[in-house]
């Protein structure tokens, strides 16, 4: 459902994707590996659409998202290296307003992926305050509040200790058991105890 | 519909060898055209019934004043081709023009000042035209302090031509909201910088240094444009050999 | 379900102003710098109120022309920093019109506050109390039409070091219209005159404004966002 083809990307003079291909499907997730500037970000955000590969293709339900770049990203959480957050704001606040511009969203319905994620106790907070697992924890709620098909993870699990670690790996799981796709790069190592993973090592830069 | 052209348009070593090829003949021509507009405009042509000598200025004030413009557009349209089509190559043309543009208005500001010390008794006058040229050369300055503010090449590519584009469409705006300041306060101005009435003897040469000014922009740009497509292109395997 | 067009907008909005008045410091800044400029100029010019009144319209424009960049620092700069404009970029809404919302935002916090206090400084440089309301009309739209043109610039300095001065070098060769059409809207209503007709070229300048800068400032973030 989720194709890339022959991704050539260039920063300045660096050659940073060299012909990336792969493929995911419903209940599948794509763990990227490699070294520190090997292209694990450039390629999450290239799929995102936020970088313009110079060759090659992302496509999505069999047409080239960046023709049908709404409705690709309607069904896309893309999660960075900084979880997204405002921090003059609480968590509540927060998601209440960046998922709130994607879709719907009802009180009960935040207040049950901060339960999920544990960040309940800290809901009301402002995010300034918080600790950067804290956040994390704040942003993946949001991830799963999203209701994306295609989750795209950048590191989730920095920051977090063994116990958001596990969360972590439960969430996708469940994502994938839902019939999502993930794509996580991940440096640390993760455990998935169910569903179909695929590895993608993009190798030394 | 055969689109091959389209592509080796697109192609930089196709418009490295394109540019190497005619840059002689456009410079060519533009000394021979600019020698002869020179001989008509200063030594055949009539001295003007009012401004005297003065007057032969425009010969290089009025060219360089429209080459600024035409500069300006031309840029614009590289910079929207190279958005459009993501042509490298057009990005590289809009980033050739700039300098040269800039350097025309420069010229036609000085021009127009040394002009203006015999017709108005100072260099400067806030008369329209002026002033439009000034605020166009303070619009390459912003096209050329964007471009050399953002390190990735791409990424100043495409920033810059957005900026152009957004320019392009202001030109006329600034120009027709200078006209309005203008007339405001036309007692301001203690004489307009008149258009002579030109007899043909006074306007050949003119329209010969036009020709001879816009062949040696071309010139420059495909000049400047073989510079940074070898700036470019440096890991490319072409340019070794070109430089081999 | 996705949401509506106009409720994003309305999220969009209800969250800056939120933030806005969580710091209302940053509110305030550009505001007292325009005050501070307006009261410079009695000092290096004249404390006659007839040479003033001169001035008057040059100084409150210039004056609101560099408070508005001032704040124009703040319509992207945070938002860039901290993730909000590429969660935008990916919300699958239009981008075009989330900016819009946001542009719209920024101008009721910095242009429409700056155009209501602007007759206090008016008043001290000899503006006589008919032209106020003229005066506050014209540097209400005009500042519109400077933050969606400021939006432009904003855009563009994201991906640049130094963003600041050459941010306003941007900015100001292109608000030069602006600044015609409204020093010469303040010039006539202090003449007494109609200030119509600048006015409808302020207009003008508006509606092309809403039409295309926020589609130019999409792009422009976008590519920022790279």
């Amino acid at each position: 459902m989720l194709s890339v083809s022959g991704l050539h990307l260039w920063r300045g003079d660096r050659h940073v994707l060299r012909g990336v291909s792969f493929a995911a499907n419903p209940g599948q997730c794509v763990l990227l590996t490699g070294k520190n500037g090997a292209g694990k970000t450039t390629l999450l955000r290239a799929i995102a659409g936020l970088l313009d590969p110079e060759e090659g293709e992302v496509s999505w339900r069999g047409a080239p998202a960046r023709k049908t770049r709404d409705e690709f990203h309607g069904e896309l959480a893309y999660l960075g290296h900084e979880p997204p957050l405002k921090g003059d704001l609480s968590a509540r606040e927060n998601l209440r307003f960046s998922i709130g511009i994607r879709r719907d969203v009802t009180r009960e319905e935040i207040d049950a992926a901060l339960a999920r994620t544990g960040a309940t106790d800290f809901a009301d907070r402002s995010t300034r305050m918080l600790s950067a697992g804290q956040r994390r924890r704040v942003a993946l709620a949001g991830v799963l509040l999203s209701g994306a098909v295609l989750w795209l993870l950048d590191e989730p699990t920095t920051n977090l200790d063994a116990d958001g670690q596990r969360l972590v790996a439960s969430l996708i799981e469940e994502q994938i058991a839902r019939g999502g796709i993930v794509v996580a790069a991940v440096h640390h190592e993760l455990t998935l105890s169910a569903g179909e993973v695929v590895g993608l090592d993009l190798g030394v830069a | 519909m055969n689109w091959t052209w389209f592509h080796r348009l697109g192609s930089p070593p196709h418009v490295y060898g394109f540019a190497t090829r005619w840059t002689p003949w456009f410079g060519g021509a533009a000394a021979i055209a600019i020698v002869v507009a020179l001989f008509g405009g200063l030594v055949l042509a009539p001295e003007d019934y009012q401004q005297k000598d003065a007057f032969r200025m425009v010969y290089v004030h009025a060219p360089s004043a429209w080459l600024s413009l035409m500069a300006y557009s031309t840029m614009a349209v590289a910079a929207a081709v190279g958005l459009i089509w993501r042509m490298k190559v057009a990005h590289s043309v809009a980033a050739a023009c700039a300098p040269i543009g800039a350097w025309f208005t420069v010229a036609a500001l000085g021009t127009g000042m040394l002009w203006g010390k015999p017709m108005w008794g100072t260099y400067w006058v806030w008369d329209p035209r002026l002033t439009s040229e000034l605020l166009l050369l303070f619009l390459y300055f912003g096209y050329m302090g964007l471009r050399a503010a953002i390190e990735d090449p791409q990424k100043a590519d495409k920033a810059s031509a957005v900026l152009a584009i957004v320019g392009v469409v202001n030109v006329p705006i600034i120009k027709f909201s200078v006209t309005w300041w203008n007339s405001l306060h036309q007692e301001a101005t203690v004489m307009r910088m008149g258009k002579p009435t030109m007899n043909f003897d006074m306007l050949w040469p003119l329209l010969l240094m036009f020709l001879g000014f816009a062949l040696y922009f071309a010139a420059v740009v495909l000049i400047r444009l073989r510079a940074e497509l070898l700036r470019r292109e440096r890991g490319a395997s072409w340019v070794r050999e070109v430089l081999a | 379900m996705k949401t509506g067009a106009v409720a994003v907008a309305r999220l969009v909005a209800a969250r800056d102003l939120r933030l806005a008045f969580r710091k209302p410091s940053q509110l305030l800044q550009p505001l007292l710098f325009f005050m501070i400029v307006a009261t410079l100029f009695p000092l290096t010019l004249s404390p006659e109120l007839s040479r003033l009144r001169d001035a008057a319209p040059g100084v409150l424009w210039i004056g609101a022309l560099l408070s508005s960049l001032l704040a124009l620092e703040f319509l992207f700069r945070d938002d860039a920093q901290d993730g909000t404009l590429e969660q935008f970029a990916l919300s699958g809404q239009s981008l075009t019109w989330m900016l819009f919302a946001k542009t719209c935002t920024h101008w009721l916090l910095s242009g429409l506050p700056l155009a209501s206090s602007a007759p206090i400084a008016a008043l001290a440089l000899g503006v006589p109390g008919e032209a106020l309301w003229s005066m506050v009309a014209s540097l209400a739209l005009g500042s519109f039409a400077l933050s969606l043109l400021g939006a432009i610039a904003a855009g563009l300095t994201l991906g640049a070091r130094r963003g600041g001065v050459l941010l306003s070098l941007l900015t100001l060769p292109l608000s030069v219209p602006v600044l015609v059409f409204g020093a010469d809207a303040t010039q006539r209503a202090i003449d007494g005159a109609a200030i119509a007709p600048p006015m409808y070229m302020l207009g003008a300048i508006a509606v092309l404004g809403v039409t295309l800068a926020p589609l130019a400032a999409a792009a422009a973030v976008r590519i920022g966002l790279e």
